[in-house]
């Protein structure tokens, strides 16, 4: 008798939307930030040239003592080196095993941060102490000294040896901020109302938190993937790294070692290494702009 | 009461401990829910209502008590059945904002559950079953709301989504914490007559959690009603007995306070108001002795308020109106022995 | 005192940038606010009552703006001054010294990291030259205005306080420099209702001492019942009904008032009717045509024979028109509201 209630019950105009094709959306979506555009043509570019350019170019270079530290020409666009090869083709012979390496081993140190992450804040207990426990060990260990050791002992010619060490080194960082967003996730109320309906930890960790970490995740990802290349390219810099096939890390080195800093002429050969590094590491540093725009159904959604 | 209640507090407190020392969030509370009624917990913050809800879904295990569901005690080990009080129990919580997983869809938030405990086969049968909920949540016509990511409804019909939710394994107690408390005036009144129905169509028991006193007293009018405040239960009863005639100096002080929509009815309450000693409510770091009102209490007795902590008592042996005041309940005891003479006389 | 209002506003538009192009907030708002008087602006959540009230002192966020109407503020001189027009420096002075604002959110308006006296300190010295022990005294004076300790709450940090506190200390702030318009956003929301009737019981108080204006937006119109002398109703940017609160409460003369007052449940006694009002409000952005309300009146839908609102509802949107001596409505059937809400009580 109190109670007297409309029977329409929508309570704002539902608009009725042309659905558009995800596949528009993810466009729309990439291209929406211009600094994220240009930075997926970046790597974009460069990925492509690094994976098809050895295709057509000569595995290895004849030394040619004629022509060493020639500035750049018709024949050689960026000079040639102390051994006369010529140094564009070295550059683009020099980029997969920095892209390789940096995906794999940011990937290595991605998974265990999550997995083991994501179990230490949902489950916490014994779980959360050991994992923090031994972040807290893995992350006082100096990274560099570490390689130097072991490539002292062993001999990491193996690129996917180096990645796998790179990831196992740099995994604590990420760990640490997603067991803290974990920790504030787990306190969402959907998250407890997943926990009421009882759907199971595996499925509120990969359902309700996780994904909704996603762009965090991504962004961290390339993070790591910078950090991972610019650990690899310090090795070989360093010459903590055996010196044998092509990467800009090897270009680098030996343009140093073998003095081409103090020559005018060579500027593009050590120069070359270092402008392809940067512009990689720039390239993914604003592709996570546009990434960021992707995951965010809100920003996907209006 | 002759039925075996569904839900059962018996006794439990609540300690929290932080930096600045141990917060006695609920203190030693009873409270019987039988199946299919609702029960109302209001009080201010820093009561406890939230954290007695908690404890009534299982969120929070009791420090000290015992909570029984269906006569089984849930923390005592028996793990199917603490699953099956874990299903049978369900939320809504108040911030329809933060209630729904932003980047899932309507249908996916209703035929997750749905599919993991086996209720439906297959995707079109989840689809029937979600849309039979959202019409039972007065969101008609389904299809228009089953696609529908979180940020695309309103706080209302939000609120309704996380209440069909809850209807996604049959539970037979929904706690409502809060849930109308942010939505806008106009629609709160629907979504409690959603609610009333549910309750009468479907059996389902409610554990309304509000700070609101008139809204407990629209939705729960034939439930019960408990007050709480600082962590204690300081009046229980029927809802129609406790509001419309207040015992406990705390729950009057409550009812003068709320204005009502009526310049008139403002007027002639504010001329009958009863005047608080104290405005501030203490902190529950430091809880003073005795009745915990007391410092505030207009009526309280000084060497017994300050001293003794009070025990919810009936009024009368066959009322079901419960008081934690001793002076009240002597108060009550003194107008009753003349009427209970006169019964003699004639008998 | 005399007859002209202290704040009279004219035809006031707000509009907000946004992505999608201009939006009006605020649809040509008129009313004028007497000295000593309560007006309160209620609406639900989206209705431009919060933006008004912004936009009456010129604090609206950044990409507000309002491109018609006119504020005019009447000193205690007699002399007038439209805000909107009024430059930066005159703005500065204007604010705190004639009408201050009370926002909502204690804890958000107060600045975390200061004690409650040096943000006191730093609102009296960037408006007047004071010596430090007057400066004191007169911080001491608004505290104890508003029931608060001042030895207590001056060298405290906002986190320190309850909420209440908190909203107390932001009405003091506001008087300091003693203004004769206050204008407060939702002043008791997020609060006990104890809490809430002390700040009202305050509120009710100090009016009287002080004499000032004071204009109050709110969602819970038992506040407006309470505390208003006058109420505009709002809604979709526009006020629908403006008049003396007993009059509006008793027997309101627009339908969307009527339903929002038929939706709150009475504390005591029983209400012959209680409902809620079907649909939610339009988007600002896209309004219906006619009158906005139209699509959710069960009036004009009564009139239109039941197939959706009636034609006139749809073809103009109505206008603000007199309809008792100090109650103006915009609704084209306002004469064909019913309201009865009866509240029996017995006893209180």
């Amino acid at each position: 008798m109190t109670a007297t209630v409309g029977t329409s019950t929508l309570e704002s105009p539902t608009v009725v939307r042309k659905p558009v094709r995800p596949s528009r959306n993810v466009v729309r979506a990439l291209t929406r930030s211009r600094s994220g555009t240009i930075g997926f043509v970046l790597v974009g570019l460069i990925v492509l040239v690094s994976l098809l350019g050895p295709l057509f170019t000569p595995d290895t270079l004849p030394t040619d003592t004629s022509s060493v530290y020639l500035p750049p020409s018709a024949s050689h666009w960026l000079g040639t080196d102390s051994s006369g090869r010529d140094v564009l083709i070295q550059v683009i012979n020099g980029g997969r095993t920095v892209i390789v390496v940096g995906f794999a081993a940011a990937i290595l140190s991605t998974l265990i941060a999550i997995v083991f992450g994501s179990l230490a804040a949902y489950l916490g207990g014994v779980v959360d102490s050991v994992v923090t426990a031994a972040t807290d060990i893995v992350l006082t260990v100096p990274q560099i000294a570490l390689l130097a050791v072991l490539s002292s002992l062993y001999h990491l010619d193996n690129s996917l040896l180096l990645a796998s060490l790179i990831g196992i080194l740099s995994w604590p960082t990420l760990l640490r901020a997603v067991r803290a967003q974990v920790l504030s996730l787990r306190e969402r109320e959907y998250v407890e109302a997943a926990q009421l309906l009882d759907l199971g930890t595996a499925r509120i960790l990969s359902v309700e938190i996780l994904p909704n970490m996603a762009s965090f995740i991504v962004m961290n990802f390339m993070i790591g993937m910078t950090n991972a290349i610019y650990a690899l390219v310090g090795l070989y810099f360093l010459g903590l790294a055996p010196l044998a096939g092509h990467n800009w890390g090897i270009m680098l080195n030996e343009a140093w070692t073998r003095g081409a800093i103090f020559d005018s002429d060579s500027v593009f050969y050590i120069l070359s290494p270092v402008i392809a590094i940067s512009l990689l590491q720039l390239g993914l540093v604003l592709m996570t702009r546009s990434l960021e725009e992707l995951l965010n159904p809100r920003l996907r959604q209006d | 009461m002759a039925s075996e209640p569904l839900l059962s507090l018996e006794s439990v407190s609540q300690v929290f401990t932080s930096r600045r020392g141990e917060i006695p969030a609920v203190r030693d509370v009873s409270l019987d829910l039988a199946a299919g009624t609702v029960l109302c917990l209001v009080g201010e913050s820093g009561s406890g209502k939230t954290t007695t809800a908690r404890i009534a879904a299982g969120l929070n295990r009791p420090t000290g008590g015992t909570v029984r569901f269906a006569g089984r005690d849930v923390w005592g080990g028996d793990r199917t059945a603490f699953r099956e009080f874990r299903r049978s129990v369900q939320y809504v919580h108040q911030d329809p904002y933060a209630s729904l997983n932003p980047i899932r869809t309507v249908f996916a938030t209703l035929a997750g559950p749905m599919r993991r405990h086996r209720l439906v086969a297959n995707r079109d049968e989840a689809w029937q079953k979600a849309s039979e909920l959202l019409e039972r949540v007065d969101l008609t016509p389904p299809e228009n709301f089953l696609t529908k990511y979180p940020h695309q409804l309103s706080g209302g019909q939000r609120q309704r989504v996380a209440v069909a939710r809850a209807l996604t394994l049959g539970p037979k107690l929904i706690i409502a914490d809060e849930s109308t408390s942010m939505l806008d005036v106009s629609i709160r009144i629907s979504l409690l007559a959603m609610l009333s129905r549910l309750s009468t169509d479907l059996g389902v028991a409610f554990l309304f959690i509000t700070h609101d006193l008139a809204l407990a007293k629209y939705f729960g009018r034939d439930g019960d009603i408990a007050v709480m405040y600082l962590g204690r239960v300081v009046e229980y009863g029927p809802t129609r007995e406790v509001i419309g005639t207040p015992r406990h100096p705390y729950t009057r002080a409550l009812l003068a306070a709320i204005p009502e929509p009526d310049p008139e009815l403002n007027a002639r309450k504010r001329s009958a108001g009863s005047l608080l000693r104290s405005m501030d409510t203490p902190s529950l770091l430091r809880l003073p002795t005795g009745c915990t009102f007391h410092p505030r209490c207009p009526s309280w007795v000084e060497g017994e308020c300050d001293v003794s902590v009070p025990r919810l008592e009936a009024l009368d042996a066959d009322a079901r109106h419960e008081v934690a005041c001793p002076p009240v309940l002597r108060q009550e005891a003194d107008a009753a022995v003349p009427a209970l003479s006169e019964q003699d006389g004639t008998g | 005192m005399t007859d002209e209002p202290v704040l009279a506003v004219r035809d006031l538009v707000v509009e907000y940038r946004t992505p999608a192009g201009p939006v009006r907030a605020v649809r040509g708002a008129s009313f004028d606010l007497y000295e000593g008087e309560s007006l309160a602006l209620v609406g639900e959540s989206g209705c431009g009552k919060t933006t008004l009230g912004l936009a009456l002192l010129r604090l609206l966020p950044r990409l507000g703006s309002t491109p018609h109407g006119e504020v005019r503020y009447r000193r205690a001189d007699g002399s007038t001054v439209d805000l909107l027009t009024m430059r930066k420096e005159q703005l500065r002075r204007f604010r705190w010294h004639e009408a201050a604002m009370v926002f909502q959110g204690a804890m958000n308006a107060l600045n975390p990291v200061l004690r409650v006296q040096d943000q006191m300190y730093d609102t009296i010295r960037a408006h007047r030259s004071m010596s430090a022990s007057a400066a004191r005294k007169r911080c001491h004076e608004v505290l104890d205005m508003v029931r608060l300790e001042p030895r207590r709450v001056m060298p405290s940090y906002p986190h320190e306080l309850s909420g209440g506190m908190r909203q107390r200390v932001l009405i003091a702030m506001a008087l300091l420099l003693s203004p004769r318009v206050l204008v407060l956003d939702e002043p008791t929301t997020a609060l006990d209702i104890l809490t809430q009737r002390s700040i009202v019981d305050v509120l009710q108080e100090l009016r009287r001492e002080l004499g000032f204006a004071m204009v109050f937006v709110t969602h819970d119109l038992a506040l407006a019942a309470e505390l208003a002398d006058r109420v505009a109703t709002m809604y979709a940017g526009r006020i629908v009904e403006l008049g003396d609160s007993r009059d509006v409460f008793a027997a309101p003369r627009h339908p969307y008032t009527a339903g929002l007052i038929r939706a709150v449940p009475p504390a005591v006694g029983e209400a012959t009717e209680i409902s809620s009002i079907p649909g939610g409000p339009p988007s600002l952005a896209a309004l219906p045509p006619g009158c906005p309300f139209s699509v959710r009146c069960g009036l004009s839908a009564e009139v239109g024979d039941g197939d959706g609102p009636a034609g006139v509802c749809v073809q103009a949107d109505p206008e603000l028109t007199r309809t008792g001596e100090r109650h103006e409505v915009a609704c084209h059937y306002s004469d064909r509201v019913e309201f009865t809400r009866e509240v029996v009580v017995d006893g209180v």
